[in-house]
């Protein structure tokens, strides 16, 4: 049985061999084109002149386009139409494509994007959440409101108000593979598109529209990216579309890749947020009454925005029944980057404001943090409900955290750290444990669904394609081992080709943690299509029943008759038995509202536990992570060392955009953390020292794909533990909360100790 | 020029290889071996990462920033070359796969690059090894997890066994230091280019033509470095490994900044004459040397002269160097030691400093005799805290002298503001580093990096 085995990475071998190949590896015509943006160097007005003489004049220059020589539709939006490929005139953000230079070399094209003479027509920018406020510059009309019972009631009622704001920086994604797509033109008008993408079926919608054809007439292929967090979900889409332009215009491949700056001055990262609160909370510090303000800024287009904050709302909650809340969110709009999807997508921002109210509600109680939060867990009966009215019926977090508590040791830890704490002035330590759910399911409830193609070949080896895309995750090999244990054949007999829209249509982003789920069941029903009739034939050959037929060990057993399952192959070929099926599957019981953020947006819920303990030097603000012990439940797993390997790598990624890895922009909306060299993902030596990390013993409740759960976003979260343990750390220098913003970087972490110690600024 | 190197154990020799062509994109576009990364272009994650090998011995460089002509005489190996030719994986690749060590795979080239040439050198301080390599994926720690199964094996012969060629002989490629000195005065306008780790990235980021361009690599007479009575002389030439393994022994705090400058691959490439020369306010090295009281030694053609180093740097981007002059040397006084530099970055590795901080403060019967204290990242240049270190001398070493510098630092310092640290946290850490210094001086615990769970 190939399921639930710790099997490597299915191109492992050739990830550490150099031979697994990505876009930019793949061989390109001689006469391949090589493109370039020219980026706006203003936030916000218009184009007074182009001036692009020079930029045509450049060396290895073969064509310079505008705006004006796009043929069909200007717009690489992945939702309302709102982003044009190259300005329309309008400046929305420093660092959008103006123009687009197709040049004999990615670096002629590189040096000639930067000799644009533009002169602009400045506008005031809207950079600030208060700016934005100000001008009412948002998306939707205004601001989604999702509230149950009468908070503000309770609130009054309740003998505790505590009230405070948490701003929360975004993320760049840093995939180590850059933003890339060529394009190959074919007879006819059509183009073969190879993109670096979380989203081919988008990449092909947005091809099609940008060429005036029908998606036919396009076909997207994706082996695999470099990383993609979210990040390849929509902003793939402009190389993709001005790749195609070019290829049809001068009849030659066209590629382009963005060079590391401008991959991260031009794309979206995570939404920043500024969350507020106002909790009622009673004397054992249960939540009363609960009210939160979300503040994002989306930057200049939509993208995924609304789902976003939408996500962000869905999770205010996290792991714990309040009875009377309402959240009031604000999409905002401002001249900066398209804020876009990355692992979690809103949830962990929400997630974040619900774990300050209660390290803030502790503090304020004088209670150990860990206590508050499971005095305020949901019900383990399913007898509650979240805010949005879905029923948590497997609520398996008092037996997850009894458990990490045990492992990690956590309450004589605490005490020891407090003790530790007294005996040393300069340095101080903190630990907290926070835990996560994570409702698994797009909240766009019709992308919930997936296709697959399989074929068994007439030796018995079998290829398998299906809509989703690997970016690292793993995702081919658990679906491969879904394949072969349908076939009861070992791993070496499945063939995983790359991700293609002209064998499986109209699928889904890979996003919403959703791979494994939703091409898994795909595959599942396309194997046991081509079982069943390789079973039928069979059991019609020996006189047995269909239901007697087993697939298993690499043979198939026909009552006392073993055949190798490659003969049982030829034997049905030869028999006229169609070996190719495709699967289609939707998953069930969804059911949601968005605009009155009513019913069961999700499918189910995965959830984790994490106890990161720190140490934080009071006189520089200087940190590290000491020791982390994490508990995933991925239900019934398929591979437990992948999943494992998303756990502990979510978690470093988690944890690193709450501490080291801050976006800054300057006065003219320039982002100066556009670099490795400034902007500071963890490195080796951020891991925790000692690291222990586990899966739950847990099947999932609803039928998924052999009862496993998702585990791309929900570990992402468990980083929290990080913030919360630094908040601990500080508190232990004063009396007061310490309000710790993010990302914490030495330098408020250092300020947050000195407003402890009553130093304010130095 | 013309230059011959050893790609993958086979014998390559061009003709007229450009200056400013990366091995990067050679490796890539002339050459068709598209294993090794790009990742950011300018050194920082690694994934470009090859092994280089010479008369030195093994090391990974960044192969974004190295230029063609800086392989000349040298065997390179990339991930393609890492197996054995008949496909038997290096024992770090098989690590790699058995440890789950690679995700989405994109760096994972660089890192086998790094983890062979550590594994090749019988290194185990893998977070220093591995500094230089970011994943995004897999949080580091089933990497380290394979290389600490690799290191149990032994070292393949056929990365073992890689004998450079012969270089090419150039007039922009000095071997000698007269060479160089005779070059750079005939072409005073020439970029001088020592590891590349700086000029690089005008290439690849600016997108600057560098001509004419004088290689300083082949100067074996720049890379010693001499121990005597009285100084510790490093050529500039030297790269911060050899000199962070020199100045461990004499100044354990310098040696351990210099774990933490950069990464491995930079500091493979990188020299202490070109972090000096180029004058770089964030620099590392200089108000360590400056804290140390070194000397820089110049040179013009025929003519020598010194000057502390202290006087180099005159202003942003301006230092005391004539046209065609050139840094030859560094040498620091032998002295007690007394040195404590404090790096302070967002990340503590791989990271530029916000503040990096050096004081060296002579304590003679309780009383302060003496004090020398630079920063960097606190101005313009490389600068020594004067007003700073005349209030503490001849005051008692004690908390409340400590105390009453405060309004020196202002007189010193008057920081900016940028990406890295706002001017009030800089100006707060500088005061508080002070207060580390003694702190650590009377014994106290201070380093978050001394302490476990």
């Amino acid at each position: 049985m190939s399921i639930a085995r710790p099997l490597p990475h299915d191109t492992a071998q050739l990830h550490v061999t150099g031979a697994a190949r990505y876009v930019d590896d793949i061989p390109t015509p001689a006469n391949a084109l090589h493109l370039a943006f020219g980026l706006s160097s203003i936030a916000c007005g218009t184009i007074a002149d182009l001036d692009l003489s020079d930029v045509r004049a450049a060396d290895d220059v073969v064509a310079v386009l505008t705006a004006d020589d796009l043929p069909f539709e200007n717009d690489v939006s992945p939702s309302i139409h709102d982003e044009p490929l190259l300005s329309d005139g309008t400046v929305h953000y420093l660092g959008q494509p103006l123009f687009l230079v197709v040049a004999t070399s990615h670096l002629a094209a590189r040096k000639a994007a930067r000799k644009g003479m533009i002169t602009y027509e400045e506008s005031t920018p809207i950079f600030t959440i208060e700016d934005a406020l100000a001008a009412n510059s948002r998306f939707e009309e205004g601001p989604r409101i999702y509230s149950r019972g009468d908070p503000e009631q309770a609130i009054a009622n309740a003998p505790h108000l505590i009230e405070g704001t948490l701003e929360l920086g975004g993320q760049e994604h840093f995939y180590l593979e850059s933003q890339a797509a060529m394009v190959m033109p074919q007879e006819n008008g059509d183009v073969v598109v190879h993109s670096s993408t979380q989203h081919p079926t988008e990449i092909q919608h947005k091809v099609a529209h940008a060429l005036g054809i029908p998606m036919h007439g396009v076909r997207v292929e994706m082996r695999r990216m470099g990383g993609g967090f979210g990040g390849k979900e929509s902003q793939g889409n402009a190389l993709a579309v001005a790749c195609a332009v070019a290829a049809i215009k001068t009849g030659r491949t066209c590629k382009m890749r963005y060079d590391r700056d401008d991959d991260m001055i031009i794309t979206g990262k995570r939404h920043d947020f500024r969350i507020t609160y106002r909790v009622g909370v009673d004397d054992q510090g249960r939540v009363q009454g609960i009210d939160f303000m979300h503040y994002t800024r989306g930057g200049w287009a939509q993208d995924l925005t609304l789902p976003v904050a939408d996500r962000a709302m869905l999770h205010s909650d996290n792991a714990y029944h309040l009875p009377h809340v309402r959240i009031e969110s604000h999409r905002l709009k401002t001249n900066t980057q398209s804020a876009t999807a990355y692992r979690g997508f809103g949830g962990p921002q929400g997630m974040v404001g619900i774990e300050r109210v209660m390290d803030h509600i502790a503090h304020h109680l004088g209670m150990d943090p860990l206590a508050v939060r499971q005095a305020n867990y949901y019900a383990a009966d399913g007898s509650q409900s979240t805010p949005y009215g879905q029923t948590v019926e497997d609520f398996v977090l008092h037996e997850m955290t009894d458990q990490l508590v045990e492992s990690s040791n956590y309450h004589v830890r605490r005490e020891a750290i407090a003790e530790w704490n007294a005996a040393n002035p300069v340095l101080k330590k903190g630990i907290a444990l926070t835990p996560v759910k994570f409702g698994i399911s797009f909240t766009l409830t019709h992308l919930n669904q997936a296709g697959a193609l399989v074929h068994v070949y007439q030796d018995g080896s079998i290829q398998l394609n299906h809509g989703g895309t690997e970016m690292g995750q793993g995702l081919f090999q658990k679906v491969a081992q879904v394949a072969a244990s349908r076939f009861g054949v070992d791993m070496d007999f499945v063939r995983i080709t790359a991700t293609d829209t002209g064998k499986v249509p109209n699928t889904s982003a890979t996003a919403a943690s959703s791979g494994s789920d939703l091409n898994g069941m795909a595959v599942k029903i396309a194997c046991d299509t081509i079982r069943a009739r390789m079973a039928e034939f069979l059991a019609e050959q020996h006189q047995a029943s269909p239901d007697d037929i087993r697939f298993q060990d690499g043979n198939v057993h026909v009552g006392d008759n073993v055949l190798t399952f490659q003969q049982a192959a030829a034997l049905c070929y030869q028999n006229r038995i169609g070996l190719s099926a495709t699967g289609f599957y939707k998953t069930p019981k969804l059911a949601w509202d968005r605009i009155k953020g009513e019913g069961r947006p999700f499918y189910y819920f995965a959830y984790g536990a994490s106890v990161t303990e720190v140490v934080i030097d009071t006189l520089t603000g200087e940190n590290r992570i000491l020791r982390t012990d994490l508990l995933q439940d991925a239900g019934a797993s398929l591979n437990p060392a992948l999943d494992i390997g998303q756990v502990e790598g979510a978690y470093v990624q988690g944890a690193g955009w709450l501490t080291t890895e801050e976006l800054v922009w300057d006065g003219k909306g320039a982002l100066r953390t556009h670099a490795p060299s400034t902007y500071k993902i963890p490195a080796c030596s951020d891991r925790p020292d000692i690291f222990n990390v586990a899966l739950f013993d847990n099947e999932n409740r609803e039928d998924t794909i052999y009862r496993s759960k998702a585990v791309g976003e929900p570990p992402f979260m468990l980083g929290i533990s990080a913030l919360m343990a630094l908040s601990d750390a500080v508190a232990a220098c004063g009396d007061s909360y310490p309000d710790l913003n993010a990302p914490a970087t030495g330098e408020r972490i250092l300020d947050a100790v000195q407003k402890q110690q009553g130093g304010g600024d130095a | 020029m013309g230059i011959t190197f050893l790609l993958n154990g086979e014998t390559v020799t061009l003709q007229d290889a450009a200056p400013t062509t990366t091995l990067l994109n050679w490796l890539r576009e002339e050459r068709g071996l598209v294993g090794t990364k790009e990742g950011c272009g300018e050194g920082d994650c690694g994934a470009c990462s090859v092994i280089v090998q010479d008369g030195d011995g093994t090391r990974a460089l960044n192969a974004c920033i190295l230029f063609m002509p800086q392989l000349n005489g040298k065997s390179v190996r990339t991930v393609e070359g890492c197996a054995a030719p008949d496909g038997t994986l290096h024992p770090v690749q098989q690590a790699m796969v058995d440890h789950h060590g690679s995700q989405c795979g994109f760096c994972t080239p660089g890192f086998i690059s790094a983890m062979v040439a550590a594994h090749t050198n019988g290194a185990t301080d893998y977070d220093d090894q591995l500094a230089g390599n970011l994943c995004r994926c897999t949080g580091y720690a089933p990497i380290i997890r394979a290389a600490k199964v690799a290191a149990t094996q032994p070292v393949p012969k056929w990365v073992e066994t890689n004998v450079p060629p012969k270089a090419q002989a150039h007039d922009m490629s000095p071997t000698t230091v007269d060479d160089l000195a005779a070059a750079y005065e005939q072409h005073p306008n020439a970029t001088l280019v020592a590891g590349a780790t700086d000029v690089a990235l005008w290439v690849t980021k600016q997108l600057r033509d560098l001509d004419p361009v004088i290689f300083l690599g082949a100067c074996d007479d720049l890379k010693t470095v001499e121990v005597t009575e009285n100084d510790i002389t490093f050529g500039a030439m030297v790269n911060m490994n050899r000199m962070r393994d020199v100045i461990a022994e004499y100044h354990p705090s310098y040696g351990e900044m210099i774990r933490r400058f950069a990464s491995t691959q930079i500091r493979n490439a990188a020299t202490v004459g070109g972090n000096v020369a180029n004058g770089s306010p964030i620099g590392d090295n200089p108000p360590a040397l400056i804290a140390l009281n070194a000397m820089v030694h110049l040179r013009k053609g025929n003519a020598h002269r010194s000057l502390p180093i202290a006087d180099f740097f005159i202003d942003y981007g301006k230092q005391d160097r004539a046209e065609g002059e050139f840094v030859e040397k560094i040498s620091i006084p032998r002295q007690v030691d007394r040195l404590k530099v404090y790096k302070l970055s967002k990340r503590f590795d791989q990271d530029i400093s916000a503040v990096l901080g050096a004081f060296s403060v002579t304590v003679t019967d309780g009383i302060v005799t003496d004090a020398r204290i630079a920063f960097g990242g606190m101005a313009a240049i490389p600068k020594r805290a004067n007003a700073v270190e005349q209030s503490l001398i001849g005051k008692p070493w004690n908390d409340n002298t400590v105390a009453a510098t405060w309004d020196a630092w202002e007189a010193d310092f008057s920081p900016l503001t940028d990406m890295r640290a706002s001017a009030r946290y800089r100006l707060t850490t500088a005061r508080n580093m002070l207060t580390r210094y003694f702190l650590e001086d009377i014994g106290a615990d201070v380093s978050v990096l001394e302490v476990s769970a």
